[in-house]
């Protein structure tokens, strides 16, 4: 491989990357920095990030709007490329974007020309690997899953808000990605559709263990959802801590209730409010 | 105790009535102002009577040794020909300039201008010089009429590639997208095509009005060529047929394009349904 071969290189030099511990992370992320030229000169959008983000584990980022927390996950989807540092998913550079990495974005992105099934189909039929038939098998499962089999033949013109981002799961997963890059995808809800969708996310994650990165600005939300959150400070946009949330799962909405939660809820959202405050100044 | 009564629910007279009984509704009303139309003394002169209107059909379309004219079916023919082979040749033209335009930027910034610039030149400016250059008959209305829907055609596609949703060519990326030609055929054409359909409409009515204006130049038939004849002789009562005939044409295409745009484009999100 390519990519194996660029590592072993980068090994030899003196910059070369270092992981800890034993297990491999599934995405790495190194010294990523993004600047975005504009009228008014230069944005940090990103500056020196690194981040392991290991299998099976569910990744929140949290921190106030203009963060970068988007500009992050468009770099590891390989939607952007970042000024400087390097992106490395599962053992290869990240410099396209590649189905190995699922996005499921805030504003559903469902081709409104297309069925329910149509669209979870997607991602299938430019795969070329299965049959019409093996297509519809993997699509309906998803469907399922997200509760919509009543619905597999409506547009999304006839979808609520809610309906649309559970389409958008099942396409995201119907592809098998090793990752599912999640862009704010509740930030459009109202309240109750919103708790819905976190406590369906939570079950199809509890099930299959699919590594998750999910940004967000609710806190709440984050720690409900995450195994590990990290939190990032404004202009530029840098990593100020790492919280493990040691919380076992299965949670429930109920989590929010124990009073390790509010601990930990507290603590991130007191740094969470500094970065705000900071940005306001 | 005191007795409120209930309230009493205002009934939708106007929805009703049937769609159908609407437009005969419109069709009688529309004779009824042109009776008064034809009753005036100054509008008398240019709106005759409604039967001598139908009347002169019998008139342009005997056969001559019927003591008739015999050039109605000849003139629509020929005004369908034009007008359809210019459309679908400005069709055929316009449809991949735009996207090639929205695609490469040095084509966009070099033809945009003499799109722009062109667009708003009556085509009437110009049809002596395409005679000039492609004599009389045929082919210099077929110029002018593929000119003129090319140009909408191409201004109304392009406007709708550039106004395709950047998130859907991100997801369809990210779900394995990874040439532009699949993005083209998976995203950017469906997305286009209520645009297209839309250029089709303009396209059409573009076409029928550059039609009269393509024809007043040395046609030998044709619905435009044969008003500006009739004008001579003061024959209003056909004058006024084929301008009916001109209109009806219009609302036969406006129906048959529907037809297809409920096909093709029913998953749009209507604002107001």
């Amino acid at each position: 491989m390519a990519g194996e071969e660029k590592r072993l290189e980068e090994l030899e030099n003196e910059n070369a990357i270092v992981i800890e511990g034993d297990t491999e992370p599934k995405v790495i992320l190194r010294g990523v920095r993004k600047v975005y030229k504009g009228g008014n000169g230069e944005t940090v959008a990103l500056d020196n990030v690194d981040l392991d983000i290991y299998d099976n584990e569910f990744v929140c980022v949290v921190g106030p709007s203009g963060c970068g927390k988007s500009t992050l996950l468009n770099i590891i989807a390989g939607l952007q490329d970042p000024t400087e540092g390097d992106v490395i998913c599962d053992g290869e550079y990240v410099e396209d974007t590649g189905v190995d990495r699922g996005v499921v974005f805030q504003q559903y992105a469902l081709f409104p020309w297309l069925t329910v099934k149509k669209n979870v189909e997607f991602g299938l039929k430019l795969k070329r690997e299965y049959t019409k038939q093996q297509r519809e098998e993997i699509a309906m499962k998803y469907i399922k899953m997200v509760g919509l089999e009543r619905f597999v033949n409506s547009f999304p013109k006839e979808l609520s808000g809610g309906m649309k981002q559970r389409v958008a799961l099942a396409r995201a997963y119907a592809v098998n990605p090793s990752i599912l890059l999640l862009d704010e995808p509740f930030g459009a809800l109202d309240a109750q559709t919103r708790v819905q969708l976190q406590t369906e996310l939570l079950k199809m994650w509890e099930e299959e263990r699919k590594t998750c990165f999910f940004i967000t600005h609710d806190v709440e939300e984050a720690i409900l959802l995450a195994s590990k959150v990290v939190v990032m400070s404004a202009s530029p946009g840098r990593i100020i801590e790492i919280v493990d949330v040691d919380i076992p799962y299965p949670r429930t909405q109920e989590t929010k209730m124990l009073p390790r939660f509010t601990e930990i809820k507290n603590y991130v959202w007191n740094m969470v409010y500094k970065e705000y405050l900071e940005v306001q100044k | 105790m005191k007795i409120v009564p209930r309230r009493k629910r205002k009934k939708d007279y106007v929805a009703m009535i049937p769609d159908a009984v609407w437009l005969a509704l419109s069709l009688v009303t529309a004779c009824v102002v042109w009776y008064f139309l034809s009753k005036g003394e100054v509008t008398g002169r240019s709106f005759p009577p409604l039967v001598e209107v139908f009347e002169s059909y019998f008139d342009m379309s005997q056969p001559r040794d019927m003591g008739g004219r015999g050039v109605f079916w000849s003139d629509v023919k020929s005004s369908l020909i034009s007008a359809g082979c210019g459309f679908a040749l400005g069709f055929i033209y316009g449809v991949p300039v735009a996207f090639l335009m929205a695609w490469y930027r040095p084509l966009r910034y070099i033809v945009e201008p003499w799109i722009q610039f062109v667009r708003n030149i009556p085509p009437l400016a110009y049809v002596p010089l395409v005679v000039i250059a492609l004599g009389v008959g045929r082919a210099p209305q077929i110029a002018v009429i593929c000119l003129a829907t090319f140009l909408t055609i191409t201004i109304t596609v392009y406007q709708g590639v550039t106004n395709v949703d950047n998130t859907l060519i991100k997801a369809a990326r990210v779900l394995g997208a990874r040439n532009d030609v699949v993005i083209f055929l998976k995203v950017i054409f469906p997305a286009t095509m209520p645009y297209i359909i839309t250029a089709i409409r303009l396209g059409i009515s573009v076409a029928l009005t550059t039609l009269i204006a393509a024809e007043s130049t040395g046609a030998s038939a044709g619905l435009g060529m044969r008003i500006r004849a009739l004008s001579s002789e003061f024959y209003v009562e056909a004058m006024m047929l084929y301008i009916i005939v001109v209109g009806i044409i219009g609302i036969a295409a406006e129906n048959v394009l529907r037809f297809f745009e409920r096909r093709l484009t029913s998953w749009q999100e209507k604002r107001n349904a």
